[in-house]
């Protein structure tokens, strides 16, 4: 009798206790999510890949920073002014501490600014080669540059500060290079200002973000922890999606986008990504690589190159190829990134003017050229590559489309492979998000082996006109007429039909319904605007 | 015996060996690893110097001969993705492939035998075809096809089973088991069924035809004659007889469980050695992939050595000596 007795005490006790547990305030929120690729190290110098950046900053913070419209903004500098063209201050936040609890102060930027431009680091151009980084006082920070740079500020945005006393006292002072013997403590461990601390990090597996109790700012996130997890495999990921087992995502496959937005715990949250794809024509050889036609160029002809920018449809590859999730683009650069964007219209398709155009340049009967593609970097880009093909063949001219994995593509299209392609499919994203970088990078003459000038111009589209305007671009501080500048730059290209720029492919990210969070466009997935339901 | 094991031992290495090259050879073709160390952005000089870091413009056989003198002596060289030991790494990794390794095996015996002697059994019984049709599929479909069908079914429209990972993991020193939580074996069940299920059939069929042939021998008659009890005859004599090649292809199957964990380990995103190697193929990660292709071989060496071995402790009428022809 006595036993049951206490059977029963024991029970209401288990019961009371469990009542009690589940009338408990709101249990700790559980962010999960996945992506088809790795954070591939801690280390927030070893890549700049744009979803290892994003990762990076949850934890780690810059100087500056971009809101939720790419806009750039304060972070961990308060505000900063040049008083001369050639040296910017910053002032930097006080009250700020790393998760050791160091203090963040003006050593930890000189430091953070010796680190990045070390050797193993791929943000070296982040800040400049000869800028000189100078403390005035514990919170105050001179640059001091070789020329002046009016956008400076916006390229320190993922330069994150790392700090001085950890990085000594772990031996991470230098970044580690893929070629380095020993492993570095940064690579497996991270310390930053930023509002969540990693908690534990498996690479290629699972990396725990918490909540930093002691971060000094504010942020709309409600999360108190954040699982990441890699799913490589699509239909696996979408699975996990589906089956509520992570409440975000990315990318979603096009052919998936239908099935998620039917179900009923989650959608695809779509938009327009600042990546530009386009497609690119060698005008340097005297003779193509792979080509019917023997002792001349014919992409050095501007007939031929506009012949092929008017027979490919881009509205057909928009909603055939892409279904929709594509902008079609009129620039070498996304409309967000450049305000005079909007006078710039994409002219449509036109396969007869194109035909009078090739005739006109001699080849009326049209002619072969070979084509290096991507089948594993951009959504759909073997698919938008035989769409295209498949439009030259209208116009007479057969191409023999060579579609490869990205690590084989890039080995023979880039500087490293020689350049040797004739006619080719990329994407680009501006790293400062301003056009300087395209017109530098992508459309400046690569004929000047002393400086790095369109090292990533493969076809090595060539007016000089151009550079002259950027190199007036790079030095303008008036921002009225340095986008004039821009314009008029863009003008030439367009001109020129030096490039076939193709779109803007549409960022897919699979949301929980239980979720609201910022679709940057840059891709930048970021915890700190996170809020679930909890 | 001595003699033997040496000798043998000699012949691992020159496989070793021989693998290392063949793979050497091959990671030239897989592309640039350049490309996948940096940004698309990264200067010319800089993909230079990293090229000679790695030691990448050296010849073939200076590459080799490098690569094989630090792995003597257990280097494997810093994984370009991670910028960790491949060994580290692979160490990491073990636990989840041997553990999914482990439990495809038994799944695979248990089921397979079970269903071998029912359908050896009841040979004409509804029962034993269906059986016979569910080994049909298992041998024609392929393993991702049938992860994923799983995955509909059990994760997606169910609900009852994790689509992805590992669930939790318990460190028992540098082993990490998921044998010990209830959500690391609720997401060994999915995986560990899609990468048995080709082995339970070839071991349901095996079953079916030993026991077929075993019930048509002389003692299994006698015994009936002798009034032996059915089920002492099925089990007691007849399905211990079946067992010997059943156990010894299960043994051999073992090192294919694990190397061919790849693509079930693809489409569960399970942590372990296989998903490290596809995802070091898409990298073009060389020191993983030729640190995993030397273990794979590895594994195949060790398990022929040992089955050479026992099946001299197990009949004695075959005599290692002999086989030196």
């Amino acid at each position: 009798m006595r036993i049951r007795r206490a059977f029963w005490a024991a029970a209401a006790g288990m019961l009371a206790g469990a009542a009690l547990m589940g009338a408990a305030p709101a249990s700790a929120v559980t962010f999960r999510y996945a992506f088809q690729g790795d954070i591939k190290s801690l280390d927030p110098y070893t890549l700049k890949e744009t979803f290892t950046i994003a990762a990076h900053g949850n934890v780690y913070e810059g100087l500056t920073t971009r809101d939720k419209d790419l806009k750039i903004v304060p972070l961990l500098a308060e505000r900063w002014e040049t008083p001369e063209p050639t040296r910017w201050r910053f002032y930097l936040r006080k009250g700020v501490k790393f998760h050791d609890g160091s203090p963040f102060t003006a050593d930890d930027v000189v430091f953070s600014a010796e680190r990045v431009r070390a050797p193993g680091s791929n943000f070296a151009t982040n800040v400049a080669s000869d800028a000189k980084v100078v403390k005035v006082d514990d919170y105050t920070v001179d640059f001091i540059l070789g020329g002046p740079n009016p956008i400076l500020h916006a390229q320190f945005d993922n330069w994150y500060i790392m700090s001085k006393s950890w990085a000594e006292k772990h031996d991470a002072v230098k970044p580690t290079p893929a070629s380095a013997t020993t492993p570095s403590y940064a690579a497996l461990n991270a310390n930053g200002t930023g509002p969540f601390i990693i908690e534990s990090h498996q690479p290629g597996v699972r990396t725990v973000f918490k909540r930093n109790p002691n971060y000094w700012g504010k942020i709309d996130s409600n999360l108190d922890e954040a699982v990441f997890s890699t799913i490589a495999s699509d239909a696996t990921r979408v699975a996990a999606l589906l089956s509520g087992e992570v409440d975000w995502m990315d990318p979603v496959p096009l052919q998936d986008q239908q099935r998620v937005n039917s179900s009923p715990n989650a959608v695809v949250m779509a938009g327009p990504e600042i990546r530009t794809i386009f497609l690119g024509m060698d005008q340097v050889r005297d003779e193509l690589l792979e080509s019917s036609i023997k002792g001349k160029n014919p992409f050095k002809d501007q007939r031929v190159r506009k012949a092929f920018f008017l027979a490919v449809d881009e509205n057909v590859i928009k909603t055939r190829v892409m279904r929709n999730q594509a902008t079609p683009s009129a620039l070498m650069i996304a409309p967000s990134l450049f305000s005079l964007s909007k006078d710039f219209v994409r002219e449509p398709a036109d396969p007869e003017k194109a035909k009078k155009l090739l005739a006109e340049a001699g080849y009326p009967n049209g002619f072969e050229v070979g084509m290096d593609c991507p089948n594993d970097r951009y959504v759909n880009d073997a698919d938008i590559c035989q769409a295209v093909v498949s439009m030259l063949s209208r116009i007479g001219i057969k191409v023999n489309l060579n579609a490869q994995p990205k690590a084989k593509y890039f080995a023979k299209v880039l500087k490293a492979g020689g350049y040797s392609t004739s006619f080719y499919l990329l994407g680009w994203t501006p790293a400062t998000s301003d056009s300087h970088n395209v017109l530098y990078e992508i459309m400046g003459c690569r004929n000047d082996p002393k400086t790095s000038r369109g090292e990533s111009n493969l076809g090595g589209y060539c007016n000089p006109k151009l550079d002259e305007l950027t190199d007036q671009v790079l030095i303008e501080n008036d921002q009225a007429k340095r986008d004039q500048l821009i314009k008029q730059a863009f003008q030439i290209g367009v001109d020129d039909a030096g490039y076939i720029p193709l779109h803007q492919q549409a960022l897919a990210w699979g949301v929980s319904k239980k979720v609201k969070l910022v679709q940057r466009p840059d891709n930048q997935f970021l915890l700190r605007w996170v809020v679930k339901e909890p | 015996m001595l003699a033997f094991i040496v000798r043998r031992l000699g012949q691992s290495i020159a496989v070793l060996l021989t693998v290392g090259a063949i793979a050497f050879a091959m990671f030239r073709f897989a592309g640039d690893p350049v490309n996948q160390i940096v940004s698309i952005d990264t200067p010319y000089e800089q993909r230079l110097q990293i090229r000679r870091d790695l030691g990448l413009d050296d010849p073939f056989p200076v590459q080799l001969a490098r690569y094989v003198g630090r792995a003597v002596r257990g280097d494997f060289g810093i994984s370009y993705q991670f910028r960790q030991p491949v060994s580290d790494l692979l160490k990491e990794r073990m636990p989840a492939t041997l553990e999914l390794a482990l439990a495809a095996t038994v799944f695979a015996l248990l089921f397979g035998i079970v269903m071998g002697v029912i359908s050896a059994l009841r040979r004409d019984s509804i029962l034993a075809a269906a059986l016979q049709t569910v080994s049909l599929i298992g041998v024609s479909l392929p393993t991702f096809l049938i992860g994923i069908l799983l995955i509909y079914l059990f994760s997606v429209t169910l609900g009852w089973l994790p689509s992805f990972g590992r669930g939790e993991t318990v460190r028992i020193g540098w082993w990490s088991t998921g044998y010990l939580t209830g959500s690391g074996l609720k997401a060994l069940v999915l995986p560990a069924i899609t990468l048995g299920l080709f082995q339970m059939t070839l071991i349901m069929r095996l079953v079916r035809a030993e026991m077929l042939e075993v019930m048509r021998t002389d003692y299994i008659r006698f015994a009936r004659a002798r009034g032996l009890k059915t089920r002492a005859i099925h089990f007691g004599h007849a399905l211990k007889n079946t067992l010997v090649p059943v156990i010894t292809i299960a043994g051999l199957q073992l090192g294919s469980v694990i190397a061919f964990a790849i693509i079930t380990e693809t489409v569960f995103q399970w942590p372990g050695m296989g998903l490290l190697f596809v995802q070091a193929v898409l990298n073009v990660d060389i020191p993983i992939m030729a640190a995993y292709l030397l273990l794979v071989a590895f594994i195949f060496v060790v398990i022929n050595l040992t089955v050479d071995i026992l099946y001299t402790i197990v009949d004695p009428r075959i005599s290692l000596a002999t086989r030196r022809a």
